[in-house]
């Protein structure tokens, strides 16, 4: 369905956007952020300027962007997603190319006010692009391994640079949230079922191959998998704040210390404590309460995006919903996993809460787009 | 494309039906999330709910101990000693800064505290800087007596805490400030560039606690890796009031490997005193397997200032004196080699078959080549000179005319070989490659054309050509031994020595290299030999060697002729550079050496002598005995080893025993 097949006169313009807008969704967006608020400030023992006021301008900043986004028409954005992805495409390499030469193994690129790091952009750039080659695909041909190729290649290319940063948390990412907008589109089941067993395959064949001449990885690599089966192993690497985790999320107990009242997380050497960590400090002084609570939030914004998915009959909103979503979901399920010791420690931020500038923004300018698919659905 | 509404109607249900697959999906990791939360927060709560209930559970690094570092024969070089401290955790110390600085106050009326340390004791106290929980040393290296006044008015200082910890010593100061450098703390620039390099994750947590000392340079530095050591962790369990109840249980770190060096320290110690004041540097190498058996530059200065923080009015004594006693002139100072170059000159010529050992060349004094005069330092002139001779008496004009026949590319290619313009690869900083010009070489570095005359002062060692007293000392030892011979200077690690790495030999002629050493022998013994003042007359430990006098900067023909040129007339940075190179015995070479003294006047004068005392000391194992030298200067030999201040046995320096 193409923009022209919109009956435009029934999109609602102008300022009666507003009233389209899905204001349930964006309050629970800032009843999470104001959780996240609150332990930066917790955390910095009673600290505003440290960390929390940093991170509500940013908010509010990423806010305005989302509202910019969402008054201008979802057929617009459409047609700029292949140009979006090129400019993210470029970016990356600009990091790639002058940040081991020039800058010394960076992953952004200093804006002034802020750094953006161009994977986290390229997340939502992805998956315009994939959404707008699915709206324009024929529906026959989507299961057909030469129309199958290209949005694999579409994965890939930022994937492989993104790995090569090197930064294999936001890679899977890319990987993870393109095969989900492939999966919405209708690619057929085989070709998931083949990958995922190839994909166990592999990584059992690493496992088993440690030790024999013909082993895979680096050594190094190998000790960190067995950091995170057994963090006891490593107390001072990566099994140390996985420990340190645990500690602080068992001692919240049922309904935590109290705010202000954590100790454990805000102990020394914990070095993520404001970032990728952060859900400790919750968990610390909220407790089981508090921590469920969050996942509730979480879950609530889930529930909202594939509920529009569904509402809406464009299938280039649908797909772009889905996507986001599917990205919104593998942050918070990485990290949390990571956190509570079901993951190996890799860096991925908690959305809306760890503090830092590029992945706040990003997830609101995906918003952004979300908003913009609802009040611009065809009616 | 547009679509009939009814496959559209079908690609948006398909649409649906995946959408709510995938809902279903993560509707299933989310409850798996949520059950780990309960398992984590409810169940297993109990496992840490006790002790987290009144106290808290504290995992605190232990530094291990820094590995010592040992001369050959295991005498101590860098050591640990014990240091009481004091520490404040901020959290414990108050919750505003005024309380915080009121503890600070009460802490500085019992110990000595300067107002700058109560500055730096606050901004580090910062809870933006380092976390609440982090324990900031405050003051180190107190005395018993004020340390044990802390644990007495413990009431009145919520937060501090006495401790004992280990510190960096160096108990022989300045002899191996330049050899084995210096530890301090960790900076920021040390973090930032060791994140880039191993990523944030791999950085060894230890570098996280304030005030953690790494090494900064030399060998403390570049085997860093390997002295550091592990961290062990302790859980502690601490009350409302922060302070330590008792120790959980604790695993012990792994201490740092100790590492033993190929310098003998009293040989060391020897040539520090010898060289006294000077802005000079000498380096003693074994010729069988390149140990380095002493590398001194002088003057020195004492690493346990910086151990300690060296105040800024040491700091400043130290960068603005002009003999530069900050810098390792062993290894980072390059000089025109001046006619200790003449062996590389001579040994290039006789491998290109451009002379024999015979070949005779005449010296009126000068020569002139393409209208320019070039001077031999005898202005009479030496006659008719053959190598011997060339190299005995050191005539000038005899290698300005063997150059011409050999080519600066055959030289340069002899001195590569001998190890000049070569990185010797030692655990130091700031290592120089020096210079070994050729063709190629000023074409890329000055965009001009290689003439006939860069080739003429190439051959006495001025000009382009650029050597470290280590390159020189590589150089006479590769011509003592005919191999080219390695510096080491790592001994061993944990006792296990470091393997001598196999060497090629120096593919020349062995009756060609023997013509050179002859001519070497013949300096030193020779009834001309310009060496011939600092011989030694033992015959089972006689010396080759060869001296240079490197010019600093040009004459004018004027000066020349007015004799202004005299050393003594000029002030000391116009001065010429005094070289020497070396080793002996003569027969059966053990050891070689090299000696620098930066506008110390004539190389024969000034750096011979030395070269002579530093070679006996490590050849006898003493104080070298007075009858190894000629004995009309017995006297002021003796007179003068008297006055070198040496260290006692036990590597303490001696009260100065006059004004």
């Amino acid at each position: 369905m193409s923009f022209l097949e919109y009956r435009l006169k029934l999109a609602p313009s102008g300022i009666a956007k507003v009233f389209y807008i899905q204001w349930a969704l964006i309050l629970v967006l800032i009843a999470i952020a104001a959780i996240g608020w609150l332990m930066l400030y917790s955390i910095a023992g009673g600290d505003m300027d440290t960390w929390a006021l940093p991170q509500i301008k940013r908010f509010g900043m990423g806010l305005g962007l989302l509202f910019f986004v969402a008054f201008i028409p979802i057929w617009f954005w459409r047609s700029m997603s292949g140009v979006s992805y090129i400019v993210a495409m470029l970016l990356l390499l600009v990091v790639h190319f002058f940040g081991t030469v020039g800058m010394g193994a960076q992953r952004w690129i200093d804006l002034g006010f802020m750094r953006l790091q161009p994977s986290e952009l390229m997340k939502v750039t992805l998956v315009m692009i994939l959404a707008a080659y699915y709206d324009w695909l024929d529906d026959k041909k989507v299961s057909r391994p030469l129309w199958v190729l290209i949005p694999v290649v579409l994965i890939l290319l930022p994937t492989y640079f993104v790995l090569k940063q090197p930064n294999l948390g936001t890679s899977m990412m890319l990987i993870l949230a393109g095969a989900g907008v492939m999966f919405a589109a209708g690619v057929s089941l085989w070709y998931f079922g083949v990958v995922g067993a190839l994909g166990g395959g592999g990584i059992a064949a690493i496992i088993m191959s440690e030790g024999t001449p013909w082993q895979v990885l680096h050594d190094y690599q190998y000790k960190r998998i067995h950091t995170f089966l057994d963090p006891a192993a490593d107390p001072l690497g990566t099994g140390y704040n996985i420990i340190q985790a645990k500690i602080a999320l068992g001692s919240g107990g049922w309904a935590g210390k109290g705010f202000m009242q954590g100790t454990q997380s805000r102990l020394n050497f914990l070095p993520e404590k404001h970032t990728d960590f952060i859900f400790t400090t919750l968990g610390e002084e909220f407790g089981f309460v508090g921590a469920i609570s969050l996942l509730a939030l979480y879950t609530l914004v889930l529930v909202f995006c594939i509920t529009a998915a569904i509402q809406n009959k464009d299938r280039f909103s649908q797909l772009l919903i889905i996507g986001v979503a599917m990205n919104f979901f593998l942050y918070l399920a990485v990290n949390l996993s990571m956190v509570m010791g079901m993951a190996p420690v890799v860096g991925v931020p908690l959305p809306l809460l760890s503090y830092g500038g590029s992945a706040t923004l990003v997830i609101l300018l995906a918003f952004g787009l979300v908003q913009s698919a609802i009040v611009h659905r065809p009616r | 494309m547009r679509r009939a509404p009814r496959d559209t109607e079908a690609t948006a249900r398909s649409v649906t039906r995946r959408a709510l697959l995938m809902g279903g999906g993560m509707a299933a990791m989310v409850a798996a999330l949520g059950a780990r939360m309960r398992f984590l927060g409810v169940e297993q709560a109990d496992q840490f709910r006790l002790l987290a209930e009144e106290n808290r559970i504290n995992i605190r690094l232990i530094p291990p101990a820094r590995g010592l570092i040992q001369d050959r024969n295991g005498k101590l070089i860098a050591g640990n000693e014990q240091n009481y401290r004091v520490v404040i955790t901020r959290e414990n110390a108050g919750k505003t800064d005024a309380e915080v600085e009121g503890v600070l106050n009460r802490l500085s009326n019992i110990i000595p505290m300067t107002a700058q340390d109560l500055t730096d004791a606050m901004k580090e106290l910062n809870p933006r800087v380092n976390s609440a929980f982090v324990p900031i040393t405050v003051a180190e290296r107190l005395s018993w007596t004020d340390f044990s006044k802390i644990a007495i008015n413990a009431p009145a200082l919520p937060g501090v805490s006495p401790e004992v910890g280990l510190s960096r010593v160096y108990p022989r100061d300045i002899d191996f400030a330049h050899v084995v450098g210096y530890v301090g703390p960790v900076s920021e620039k040390d973090l930032t560039e060791l994140k880039d390099k191993e990523g944030a994750e791999n950085v060894d947590p230890l570098l996280m606690i304030p005030r953690f000392q790494i090494g900064k340079i030399g060998v403390e530095k570049w085997m860093e890796d390997t002295l550091r050591g592990s961290a062990g962790t302790k859980r502690i369990e601490v009350n409302a009031v922060g302070r330590v109840m008792r120790e959980l249980d604790r695993e012990e770190g792994l201490k740092g490997k100790d590492l033993r060096l190929t310098i003998d320290a009293d040989v060391q110690n020897f040539v520090q005193a010898r060289l006294g004041e000077e802005s000079a540097a000498c380096v003693v190498m074994d010729v069988n397997n390149g140990d380095i058996i002493a590398a001194v530059s002088s003057p020195s200065f004492d690493p346990n200032l910086f151990v300690r923080g060296i105040s800024s009015a040491d700091y400043a004594a130290l960068t603005e004196h002009d003999h530069r006693p900050l810098a390792n002139k062993v290894v980072q100072g390059a000089y025109p080699p001046g006619s200790t170059f003449k062996m590389v000159t001579a040994l290039a010529a006789l491998e290109a078959g451009v002379i024999d050992e015979n070949t005779t060349v005449r010296c009126p004094g000068y020569i002139e080549v393409g209208g320019i005069r070039f001077n031999c330092w005898k202005r009479g002139g030496h006659g008719s000179v053959n190598l011997k001779r060339g190299l005995s008496e050191s005539c000038d004009v005899f290698f300005y005319d063997v150059s011409q026949r050999v080519g600066i590319d055959m030289m340069a290619e002899m001195g590569n070989k001998l190890g000049l313009g070569q990185r010797h690869d030692l655990p130091m900083s700031a290592i120089s490659t020096g210079a070994m010009p050729n063709k190629a070489w000023k074409q890329e570095k000055f965009k001009q054309d290689w003439v006939i005359g860069d080739t003429i002062n190439a051959s006495i060692g001025q000009g382009y050509v650029l050597a470290t007293p280590l390159q020189l000392a590589v150089m006479a030892s590769r011509i003592a031994a005919g191999r080219q011979v390695a510096p080491r200077i790592i001994h061993s690690v944990n006792d296990i020595e470091v393997p001598i790495a196999e060497v090629a030999g120096l593919d020349l002629d062995g009756s060609k290299l023997r013509a050179v050493q002859m001519g070497m022998f013949e300096v030193m013994n020779g009834q001309h030999g310009t060496g011939r003042g600092s011989r030694i007359v033992d015959a089972s430990m006689q010396m080759c060697g060869k001296s240079g006098t490197a010019q600093v900067r040009n004459f004018s023909d004027a000066e020349k002729r007015d004799g202004a040129t005299k050393n003594d007339a000029l002030p000391w940075r116009l001065r010429d550079h005094a070289l020497f190179v070396g080793f002996a015995p003569a027969n059966a070479p053990r050891y070689a050496v090299s000696v620098v003294v930066e506008h110390g006047g004539g190389g024969s004068a000034v750096a011979g002598p030395i070269a002579r005392d530093a070679l006996l000391r490590a050849l006898t194992g003493g104080i070298p005995p007075l009858d190894a030298y000629p004995a009309d200067q017995r006297g002021t030999i003796e007179s003068r080893m008297n006055d070198l201040r040496l260290r006692l046995p036990d590597g303490s320096q001696p009260e100065a025993s006059k004004v």
